[in-house]
């Protein structure tokens, strides 16, 4: 067995989730290398080195893959896949675009967001929205798999960094072209890989509401903002910040959900934090079935108070 | 043009499924079935560029059932001219629909596939990249916007952090996110006018595809259930466990 994984970056810097696929290329066991395909991305293939358990790292530095558009690096991963019985990627937008076109160009199934692996064949997945998991045996040759970050405690580094090997790149034109791209750049941690997430809803009535509440009792934090669809498609805040079955899936050390009422498309993509504060008004929330602590009240007196108490806290307690 | 919108039959959205005692699925039995919501978007989208004058027919494809007839014809009443079933009871894998979808593209030259960015029951996320892949086409997921010109499709993206803008030659594959569009309502007199638009059922034996499923599913089960919490009186003792049971300051 060996594992290719298609490392996830923005040319300059290694995303953080590409460390918890090999963390899962690892259960499953074998040789690993990672291929790094991106324009002058040197950097990012010396970061990819460094990860614990990588043998080696292909680097793949050219124009055509500046962008990474999924059409071209699936055609390149689909090549590289030869000498290799397993490829990964994280389960991300980028993930999932290029991970089943690989699988149809090899003629093989995709496993979609491995939360568990019992062998190198046998997977573990969710199903409805989490409200199952699916066990899932491939009788393909290869397996093609995106990997549900979350899951997977990330690799650790290593000083001693694998080889890097430059890849000889075809020139041939691209079948789609990126105009542009348009991110939400904040100086908050990324809501994926953040140690607390302040959730909001619909219940915080307006954009206005929800930033004036949920921001500072963020900062006080040092947390991530996320938020149920209901709030995204109320226009509070952007839709790169939902959580769930359909949005981005976390599992902070903390989630602190308010105002919002636990739909289970929302609760697929935070039940697996480690501890869930719920706070509502409407006591019979089903939010509340999966908090570790409830707060039945109105926000707009418990979220500013909540901050002040946790303010008090730091300022006065541990850190004086 | 012609347009090919791919729609799936799946638990209804609003159904909360159960785990079969036996490990062996969920129980869906008796279950409301509807079409998947993303495919619902992906049909509004194709109703509009026709109603745009820049598609001149959408054609509705489901794989699965007899009872898939009922999301086709859900998806004529919203405007859809025609409908394809590739009848079977199989179970398909989305490599498997992805295979079915290239034989209906190959006998229909449609200029762009629409279809959800995944369905709700598997989740996989997949038919349409791979569909995409085996016709050595361009692709968009997660599309929010989308604007064609001429042979050019411009489609916004949802990715992660922000949005994406991308071009690309048609013919091509576009997946829906939520905020493509917001789907209309089908009424009566459509759903009546519905019945009466051609809807044609093929096999994949017809189609000549090898729709074998290649992952064998062991087991379903139900994922562990977290411990019940507490409730908390007020924001006091709520700051109070935070910090002194889980040590956040």
């Amino acid at each position: 067995m060996s594992c290719l994984i298609l490392a996830e970056h923005d040319n300059s810097t290694l995303h953080p989730v590409t460390a918890h696929v090999v963390a899962a290329a690892r259960r499953i066991g074998g040789e690993i290398h990672l291929l790094v395909a991106g324009d002058g991305c040197r950097r990012v293939a010396e970061q990819a080195a460094t990860l614990d358990g990588v043998a080696g790292v292909w680097l793949a530095d050219a124009a055509r893959y500046a962008d990474q558009t999924p059409e071209s690096v699936a055609e390149l991963v689909a090549a590289r896949m030869a000498p290799h019985s397993h490829g990964l990627a994280a389960a991300t937008a980028a993930g999932k675009s290029v991970m089943p076109r690989v699988a149809a160009l090899l003629d093989v199934a995709q496993i979609s967001d491995l939360v568990g692996v019992e062998s190198g064949d046998t997977f573990v997945r969710p199903i409805y929205a989490g409200s199952a998991l699916a066990t899932v045996r491939s009788s393909d040759a290869k397996k093609i798999i995106t990997v549900r970050a979350t899951a997977f405690a990330a690799a650790g580094t290593n000083s001693a960094p694998a080889p890097i090997e430059s890849l000889a790149v075809p020139d041939a034109p691209g079948k789609s072209r990126v105009v542009s791209r348009r991110l939400n750049r904040s100086a908050r941690p990324e809501l994926d890989a953040a140690r607390v997430v302040v959730s909001g809803g619909r219940g915080l009535g307006s954009a206005e509401n929800f930033h004036a509440l949920l921001e500072p009792l963020a900062d006080r934090l040092g947390a991530a903002i996320g938020a149920s669809r209901a709030a995204v498609d109320a226009g509070f805040v952007s839709n790169d910040l939902q959580v769930g079955q359909t949005g981005k899936i976390v599992a902070p050390r903390l989630y602190i959900a308010a105002g919002l009422s636990g739909a289970i498309q929302h609760v697929a993509g935070m039940k697996d934090s480690q501890v869930i504060v719920a706070i509502n008004k409407d006591p019979e929330a089903p939010i509340f079935q999966i908090a570790d602590y409830g707060l039945v009240a109105d926000l707009f007196d418990a979220i500013p108070a909540l901050t002040a108490a946790l303010g008090r806290t730091g300022d006065g307690g541990r850190n004086p | 043009m012609k347009a090919i919108v791919a729609v799936k039959r799946v638990v209804d959205y609003n159904v909360k499924v159960r785990v079969k005692a036996d490990g062996s699925g969920v129980d869906a039995a008796n279950a409301k079935m509807s079409m998947n919501p993303f495919d619902e978007i992906a049909v509004e989208e194709a109703v509009r560029l026709k109603e745009a004058g820049i598609v001149s027919e959408v054609i509705a494809v489901s794989i699965g059932a007899a009872p898939c007839q009922d999301t086709l014809r859900t998806a004529l009443a919203v405007g859809a001219d025609r409908a394809i079933l590739v009848e079977t009871g199989a179970e398909i894998q989305p490599l498997g629909a992805a295979k079915l979808l290239r034989a209906l593209c190959e006998r229909e030259s449609p200029r762009i596939v629409l279809t959800g960015k995944q369905a709700i029951d598997d989740d996989a996320n997949q038919t349409g990249q791979m569909l995409a892949a085996l016709m050595g086409w361009p692709q968009a997921t997660f599309a929010s916007r989308l604007a064609i010109d001429g042979d050019v499709a411009t489609v916004e993206r949802e990715i992660d952090g922000g949005v994406e803008t991308v071009e690309m030659r048609l013919p091509a594959v576009v997946t829906a996110d939520l905020r493509l569009n917001q789907p209309r309502y089908a009424t009566l007199p459509n759903i009546m006018r519905a019945r009466k638009k051609p809807l044609e059922t093929v096999t994949p034996e017809a189609l000549g595809v090898d729709v074998s499923p290649r992952l064998e599913i062991l087991k379903v089960s139900e994922p562990p259930r977290r411990a019940a919490g507490i409730r908390v009186a007020d924001v006091a003792e709520l700051a109070a466990r935070l910090r002194d049971a889980e040590g956040v300051a």
